[in-house]
């Protein structure tokens, strides 16, 4: 068991109802970016379709994620998660694009 | 004494607008929502303070907000729509077929007797339908999958399904549009369509008079006189006195009939309500001079109501789910535009104010007279 560090932008943590910049996900399931996922959405139902597309499962073209300054966006759902992301020694970052204008 | 309660929908957030029955004096709540997008919020016919709301965005999707309690509080609810079965495809831009993908819900329309009923227009074109208070939405895939469905091409805001009718006479009947694929109507409750655009006559496409492919903007209704519909088309104004079988053209003396926005009077079912906009390419009024037009003849013969309204150097638009009737006795006419003011008029369109001139662009207006 592990407990994984998600840091959410602003407007998700709102829709959430998340006080602070990150939640706190109790893993049963090895970390990967799925596994994580799926345990964000179980703990909070209003985020799900927002991060991942209801029908394709695919990331939404304007988010993406990091962890220990990587861009990791394009990693495996099924791949294992950097061992001090896993361990909630560093936060998994799912980060909005900017918006100008 | 009866209040009004505007449900306002922006670009950046919901606000709602309160008032009494003098409708001078009035109170804004809001940002709900705030940063995302409110194409439109409607409250449920069957009890005022059930709210269902629209809030997408483009780097989060959609979501569906309720509220019990008039828009003080609101609740996330299902914000999954799925396309029964395997969707297939309609016409992209360039004419080749394209999938069905969800985008975001456009309309949402409360059902006249069941606050835990309502439907949602979607683009991708489709109709969905929730009878546990948005808990679960489902789609009714005979629209989408009539005959027609596959030629449906998208205008430039997407293939939007933006106007819904249900007529209280007419249980089983559903109106709905569509840009660009034109009106339907289902009279067994959405389980079967049939386009409904003879007489209407596009320029734009190759067959001006074709089955489908009309850019249909929005259509009203009076209640006491379901039969009769009044749309307003990419160009042109339209009306309907068969439930729209068939239209015929009512542009009359409008200076243009191009526009988004039309509505009708509470208590006169051949009053209505344009705001010309001066072309298709260029959505703003003509001459910097923001005006409603009135028909009190069900079309042809039109008067520019300009009282209280900017008659220099207005260069707003006022979009097709922008407009909104109460039903007081004197019937207020409200309006938004994409410059974020909210006109209202207390008496049927003979003088406007603004009640507030700040929002972000509006998107929407919906109404509620409350007891």
């Amino acid at each position: 068991m592990s407990a994984v560090r998600v840091e959410l932008p602003q407007h998700l943590r709102k829709l959430a109802g998340i006080a602070g910049h990150e939640v706190v996900l109790d893993m049963t399931a090895p970390a990967t970016l799925g596994a994580v996922l799926d345990a964000l959405e179980a703990a909070y139902p209003a985020l799900r379709g927002t991060i991942r597309d209801y029908t394709t499962q695919q990331r939404r073209a304007f988010l993406r994620f990091f962890a220990c300054e990587e861009d990791i966006s394009l990693l495996a759902l099924d791949a294992p998660l950097p061992e001090v992301v896993a361990n909630g020694s560093e936060p998994l970052l799912i980060i909005a694009g900017v918006a100008g204008g | 004494m009866s209040s009004i309660r505007l449900l306002v929908g922006t670009r950046k957030g919901a606000f709602v607008l309160t008032s009494d029955g003098k409708r001078k004096n009035w109170k804004i709540a809001g940002p709900h929502f705030a940063g995302w997008e409110l194409y439109h919020l409607k409250g449920s016919p069957a009890d005022p303070n059930r709210l269902y709301a629209s809030q997408s965005s483009g780097w989060f999707g959609q979501q569906i907000q309720r509220s019990d309690d008039g828009g003080a509080t609101w609740t996330p609810v299902d914000n999954k729509f799925a396309y029964d079965g395997t969707p297939g495809t309609h016409q992209w831009y360039d004419g080749t077929a394209h999938p069905w993908e969800f985008k975001r819900v456009w309309h949402l329309e409360p059902s006249l007797t069941d606050p835990d009923t309502c439907f949602a227009g979607v683009e991708d074109a489709a109709m969905f339908k929730t009878t546990d208070g948005g808990k679960s939405w489902h789609e009714l895939p005979g629209l989408r999958t009539s005959a027609t469905g596959p030629a449906w091409q998208p205008g430039a805001g997407g293939l939007c399904l933006h106007t819904i009718l249900l007529d209280r006479a007419h249980p089983e009947r559903i109106v709905i549009a569509i840009s660009a694929a034109g009106a339907f109507r289902s009279d067994d409750a959405g389980a079967t369509w049939k386009p409904i655009n003879k007489g209407l006559y596009s320029k734009y496409i190759p067959n001006p008079t074709a089955e489908v492919g009309h850019c249909v903007h929005h259509i009203a209704m009076n209640p006491a006189k379901p039969n009769t519909l009044f749309m307003q088309k990419h160009w042109d104004v339209m009306r309907s006195d068969d439930a729209g079988d068939q239209w015929t053209k009512i542009s009359g003396n409008l200076p243009t009939d191009f526009g988004f926005a039309i509505d009708v009077h509470t208590h006169q079912p051949e009053t209505v309500y344009v705001v010309p906009i001066k072309s298709d390419s260029e959505h703003f009024p003509l001459d910097g001079k923001l005006q409603v037009f009135r028909s009190k003849t069900g079309g042809n013969e039109w008067e520019p109501l300009t009282r209280g309204l900017p008659q220099n150097d207005c260069y707003v638009n006022v979009l097709r789910d922008a407009m909104a009737v109460d039903t007081l006795e004197d019937c207020g006419v409200y309006f938004g535009t994409t410059g974020g003011q909210v006109y209202a008029s207390p008496d049927g369109g003979e003088s406007w104010s603004a009640i507030t001139h700040d929002l972000p662009a509006v998107l929407s207006v919906e109404a509620q007279t409350l007891p």
